[in-house]
C-alpha cells in the first residue's frame, strides 16, 4: 500500500484499475529541410487538419459540458491561428531550414514559457494550452491521428498531466477518477472534471514509472489521498462511502428539475439563501429556483471603507447573471452594532438588537443606502433581480425608501445610465410588521418574513442565551398564528409571501406552512432537495 | 489616429475568451489596432500578444487605431470594451 497526498479539484471516491495515460510521443527531431516554402505549406495544411479536429472537439465539448466549458476550444483555434505563433513557425523554418515539427516544438515550449512566466495565476494556467495545441499540430503533421486509449472497464486515469482536449475526448462513462503529477486548480481539465462530476485530484507527487496499469488504486477527493493497492479495511470503507455517495446523488438526479409539488398538487417555490457570490454555485447545483435571500452585508463588513457603487454593481450583476432569468431577491445593508464594519462608527450599544440598525441605518444616512440602491437598479438590466428591505416597522418607513428610491431612478435617468425597475418587497421580522401588515401589504410586492428576528422579538428570548432554552419553543403558537396573518393579509392584495428564516427549513413545519399557503421558502442550499422529497410526499 | 483609455472592469481581467472575441472584432478594420497598457503594448490582431499583457481588472489600457476606417474602429472596439471588459 502506497499513500500519495495530492489536492483536490473535485471531491468523490473511486476505487478500481489505474490507467497510466502515456503522452502520444511528441518527440520531434530535428531534420534539415531545404525547400522551406514546401516545409510552411505542409505546415498550413496539418494545421487546417488541427482546426478542423478542434472544431469537433468543440462540439463534443459544448453537449458534455456546456458552451462556457467548452469556449476553450474556440480560444485554442484561436490560438493556433494566431498571427505571432505563425509567423514564429514560419521564421524557424525558413531561417533554420529546419522541419516543421521542430519548428512549432521550439515555438510551442517559447509561448509557453512566456504564459509561465506570468504573475497571475490564469494566465500561469494558459502555457498548458499552447502546449496542447503545439502537441496537436506536431500529430497532425506526423500524419498520425492522436491515439485512442483503450479500456474496457471503468478506470482511474494517471497522468502526468491532462491536457483538456484529452480530457474531452476520453469516454466520461468509463472514467471514475483522475489523477494528475501536475495541473492546476485554474485548469480547464479541473474545470471540465467538475462539470462531469468526477473526481480529481492534482499534485500528486508521484514517480509515474512506479505506477502501472491494472494497479488496484484508491481516489479520496474528501481528503485529498491517492493509494497504490490499499488495504481491504480502506477498500471496504471505500465502498461504503461509494454507496452512500451515489444515494446521495441518485436523490439529487430524481429530484433534480422536479417541482416542489405535493401529492394532492399544492406548489410551493424553494429557493435558496445566500451569503456571498461563491455560494451561488451551490444554489445552483442544488436546483434552487431562485435566490431568496441574498445577504449584501459581505460587501460592508471586514472592510476599511463603504464598498463603491462600482463593485456592488459587479457583484450584483454577476449574481443575476450567474441565476440566468432566475429570481434573485438582495437584501439591502442589514447591519448594526452587534457586526463589524468600523468605518461606520456605530459605536457601543447596549441592546444592538433593538438598537442604530438595517434600514434604520439607511433612511439615517441616505447617501449610503443610495449607493446600494443605483447599484442594484443598474444590475437590475443583467437579470431577474428584486430588492428586499429589512428591519421595517411602519408603513412611513416604506413611504420613505419609496420616495429616495424614486430619486435613485430619477437621477440615473437624468445620467442616462441604464436601470430596470424591479420587484420590490419588506422583510417581515418585527411584531409591529405583522400588525400592520394589512396596510403594508397594499405598499410593496411581497414578503418575506425573517423568523428568527420576529421569534426572537416575539416571545422576548434572546438564542444567544442558553439559560433561556428551556422557554424556548421555535413551534411557539405565537409564531405560527402570525405567519397565518401575513399571509392572509398579503394574499389578500395579490402579493406573495415567502419564509427566509431558519424555521422555512425545518422539515416538521413543511406541511403546515404549505396549508398556510406560504409561495416560497428561501433555505440553505444543502436543505433544498431534502424538502423538495418531503414536499412530494406530504398529501 | 484615434484612441480611447478604458478601465477594465472583468474581474479576470482580459483572459483568454473575451481575447479571442477582441481579436475577432479587430481583424474586422483595416486600421492598426494598438492596446497600450503604459509598461507594454501589443496589436490588437494578435492573440497570444494580448493575452501576454496580462491585462487585470482596474487596469486602464490605451486603445488607438490608424488608418482609413479609424473613425468606425475605434468607435465599434470601445463599445466591444464595455460591453465585454
Amino acid at each position: 500500500m502506497k499513500r500519495i497526498e495530492a489536492k483536490t479539484v473535485y471531491k468523490g471516491i473511486a476505487l478500481g484499475k489505474v490507467y497510466v495515460m502515456q503522452k502520444s510521443d511528441s518527440s520531434v527531431n530535428r531534420i534539415k529541410v531545404e525547400d522551406s516554402e514546401n516545409e510552411i505549406a505542409r505546415m498550413h495544411r496539418a494545421k487546417s487538419i488541427a482546426q478542423d479536429q478542434l472544431k469537433e472537439l468543440y462540439d463534443k465539448a459544448v453537449k458534455e459540458v456546456g458552451e462556457s466549458n467548452a469556449a476553450i476550444f474556440e480560444v485554442h483555434q484561436m490560438m493556433l491561428e494566431d498571427l505571432d505563433y505563425v509567423e514564429s513557425i514560419e521564421n524557424i523554418i525558413r531561417t533554420q531550414q529546419v522541419n516543421a515539427e521542430y519548428a512549432v516544438a521550439v515555438t510551442g515550449d517559447n509561448f509557453a514559457e512566456m504564459f509561465a512566466g506570468m504573475d497571475d495565476d490564469y494566465m500561469k494556467a494558459r502555457s498548458a494550452d499552447v502546449k496542447d495545441i503545439s502537441e496537436r499540430l506536431i500529430q497532425c503533421l506526423k500524419g498520425g491521428a492522436s491515439q485512442e486509449d483503450d479500456f474496457k472497464e471503468p478506470v482511474i486515469i494517471v497522468a502526468d498531466d491532462l491536457a483538456p482536449s484529452e480530457t474531452v475526448t476520453l469516454d466520461k462513462s468509463k472514467i471514475l477518477a483522475f489523477v494528475t503529477v501536475h495541473g492546476s486548480t485554474n485548469s480547464h481539465t479541473a474545470i471540465l472534471a467538475r462539470t462531469m462530476n468526477i473526481p480529481a485530484l492534482i499534485g500528486a507527487e508521484m514517480n509515474l514509472d512506479e505506477v502501472k496499469t491494472g494497479m488496484e488504486a484508491l481516489v479520496n477527493g474528501f481528503n485529498g489521498e491517492f493509494i497504490i493497492e490499499p488495504s481491504e479495511e480502506l477498500k471496504e470503507e471505500a465502498k461504503g462511502n461509494i454507496r452512500k455517495e451515489k444515494e446521495k446523488q441518485e436523490l439529487l438526479k430524481q429530484l433534480k428539475g422536479k417541482e416542489n409539488v405535493t401529492l394532492s398538487g399544492k406548489k410551493i417555490k424553494l429557493f435558496a439563501n445566500i451569503g456571498s457570490i461563491s455560494d451561488l454555485g451551490y444554489a445552483l447545483e442544488n436546483d434552487a429556483g431562485g435566490v431568496g435571500l441574498f445577504r449584501s452585508e459581505f460587501l460592508y463588513i471586514g472592510k476599511n471603507e463603504l464598498p463603491s457603487e462600482e463593485e456592488q454593481f459587479q457583484i450584483y450583476k454577476q449574481a443575476v447573471q450567474n441565476m440566468a432569468g432566475k429570481k434573485v431577491i438582495i437584501r439591502t445593508l442589514d447591519i448594526g452594532a452587534d457586526k463589524q464594519a468600523d468605518y461606520l462608527h456605530l459605536g457601543k450599544e447596549d441592546n444592538p438588537a433593538l438598537g442604530y440598525r438595517a434600514i434604520r441605518i439607511c433612511l439615517t444616512q441616505p447617501e449610503i443606502f443610495k449607493t446600494q440602491l443605483r447599484a442594484l437598479y443598474r444590475a437590475a438590466v443583467y437579470g431577474n433581480l428584486s430588492i428586499m428591505y429589512p428591519m421595517i416597522i411602519s408603513t412611513e418607513e416604506v413611504a420613505k425608501i419609496k420616495q429616495i428610491s424614486a430619486e435613485v431612478k430619477q437621477e440615473l435617468a437624468a445620467d442616462n445610465i441604464p436601470y430596470k425597475d424591479v420587484e420590490e418587497g419588506i422583510m417581515i421580522e418585527t411584531p409591529a410588521a405583522v400588525m400592520i401588515s394589512d396596510e403594508l401589504a397594499k405598499m410593496v410586492d411581497f414578503f418575506s418574513v425573517g423568523t428568527n428576528d420576529l421569534t426572537q422579538y416575539t416571545l422576548a428570548i434572546d438564542r444567544q442565551n442558553a439559560k433561556l432554552d428551556a422557554f424556548y419553543n421555535s413551534h411557539h403558537k405565537a409564531i405560527l398564528k402570525m405567519l397565518q396573518i401575513v399571509t392572509d393579509n398579503a394574499h389578500k392584495e395579490g402579493k406573495w409571501i415567502g419564509i427566509c428564516g431558519e424555521l422555512g427549513a425545518d422539515p416538521e413545519l413543511t406541511e403546515t406552512f404549505i396549508n398556510m399557503g406560504i409561495d416560497e421558502l428561501s433555505v440553505a442550499p444543502s436543505a433544498i432537495l431534502k424538502l423538495r422529497s418531503i414536499i412530494r410526499q406530504i398529501p | 489616429m484615434k484612441e480611447f483609455t478604458y478601465q477594465v472592469k472583468d474581474q479576470l481581467g482580459i483572459h483568454a475568451r473575451p481575447a479571442g472575441m477582441l481579436i475577432n472584432e479587430a481583424k474586422k478594420y483595416k486600421s492598426v489596432l494598438t492596446i497600450d497598457t503604459g509598461a507594454k503594448k501589443a496589436e490588437l490582431t494578435r492573440l497570444m500578444a494580448v493575452m501576454a499583457l496580462g491585462v487585470k481588472c482596474g487596469q486602464t489600457v490605451t486603445v488607438t487605431a490608424e488608418g482609413e476606417d479609424e473613425d468606425k474602429a475605434i468607435k465599434e472596439i470601445e463599445k466591444f470594451f464595455e460591453t465585454n471588459l
